[in-house]
């Protein structure tokens, strides 16, 4: 049985994993990818989607923290675009 | 001897295979484009002899972007009983394809263009009609004797599971790369003037765009952009001085094909990094046509 508050925790904990991605661009990427599809699903009412979803979710969690494991391993120096305050 | 049609703007993969069949005597048409780069079926349609046995028409062109009207082109080729091959590398995972429905019998697909890894591809092959392929090695005699050697598990995964994803973003990605890619176009357009977009506007996939800055020398302009990673022209021409055949074809003046930059947006490309490409770009254009002559006799009316 799935609550409101569990669905926020799993919303919260993917983006404090996103956070942690040492490259600019997946990190970006994560992040957007998992406010636009939560938002997308926010009206969703039917069971057994919203679980197929959690699942979907939690895969994706797994993902994101292999990732981030394997590019701080093997990670660069930052972007220009990750240093710029408004100078050309 | 069997002969073949292709475009002048196809990939220099292709260009350069066909070039070796031409010294194997078989007879190439290397049909022109229109100024927009999209091949005229009409020229096709003529192009097409009882001699001809393969149409090879790239679907998104790498250097501008255009889309070619596949499903015409098929439907042609299916009706003159022709075989039809079309380079879809930067086309499998951004546009809808349907084999069935556009009538191609090869396809050729490239695993690092749609995020797989690098050093995978796959070719799809018709079976109704059925399309005979000879080997490109001879060997062990895999895959009743199409495909000797040993296929790359790993990577195989990799481009299955880039299309798989490619697949269910589809929508979501071109949405997110057109809004990006307008972007892009509205800011640079409305500050700087004399701005050419090489290719057709519309039938054109939006991660893709090409644009010549006239007035403004290209290479000056790749070097001050030098935190960007941009290109004018493509990877496989680099080596070159010379303007893109592309742009040629499409009949670009010379003097804006040495001024064009291609710009590449895809799934992973941030708002910000569009922003500060703009910036800059806007930036250096002004600064290297300042430093213009020809620019200065445009400014006070000399020249058109």
């Amino acid at each position: 049985m799935t609550s409101k508050s569990q669905i926020l925790k799993l919303y919260k904990t993917l983006l404090r994993e996103s956070q942690k991605f040492p490259s600019y661009n997946y990190r970006k990427y994560s992040l957007r990818m998992i406010h636009d599809a939560f938002q997308e699903n926010k009206n969703m009412t039917d069971r057994v989607l919203i679980s197929a979803q959690i699942q979907e979710a939690t895969r994706n969690l797994d993902i994101i923290k292999r990732q981030v494991v394997l590019g701080q391993m093997y990670s660069t120096e930052k972007l220009i675009i990750e240093n710029v305050f408004d100078k050309v | 001897m069997p002969s073949l049609r292709t475009t002048a703007t196809e990939h220099k993969c292709v260009l350069d295979s066909c070039r070796a069949l031409e010294a194997e005597g078989f007879k190439i048409t290397y049909l022109p484009v229109g100024s927009n780069g999209i091949i005229s079926l009409e020229e096709l349609e003529k192009a097409i002899t009882p001699e001809t046995s393969l149409v090879s028409v790239m679907t998104v062109n790498n250097e501008i972007g255009v889309k070619q009207p596949i499903s015409d082109i098929g439907a042609l080729c299916r009706d003159r009983k022709v075989f039809f091959h079309t380079d879809a590398a930067q086309a499998v995972g951004k546009i809808p394809l349907d084999v069935q429905s556009m009538k191609i019998d090869l396809m050729s697909i490239s695993g690092h263009k749609i995020y797989g890894p690098k050093g995978i591809g796959a070719v799809y092959v018709r079976r109704r009609p059925r399309v005979r392929i000879e080997p490109l090695q001879s060997g062990g005699g895999q895959e009743r004797g199409i495909r000797s050697g040993t296929v790359p598990a790993p990577l195989v995964v990799g481009l299955g599971e880039a299309c798989d994803i490619s697949q269910k973003q589809m929508a979501y990605d071109h949405t997110y790369i057109k809004k990006l890619s307008q972007r892009l176009l509205d800011q640079i357009c409305s500050s700087l003037s004399h701005v050419i977009r090489n290719g057709d506007p519309i039938q054109t996939y939006p991660g893709c765009i090409n644009l010549s800055f006239a007035f403004v020398e290209g290479e000056s302009l790749l070097m001050a952009l030098k935190d960007v990673a941009l290109s004018s022209g493509s990877a496989c021409t680099s080596a070159s001085l010379e303007p893109s055949y592309v742009l040629r074809a499409i009949g670009t003046d010379e003097d804006l094909a040495h001024s064009s930059i291609r710009f590449g947006i895809g799934r992973f490309t941030t708002i910000e990094e569009v922003d500060y490409t703009v910036k800059k770009c806007i930036y250096h254009v002004t600064r290297l046509r300042e430093m213009s002559p020809l620019w200065e006799m445009v400014q006070e009316g000399e020249l058109i």
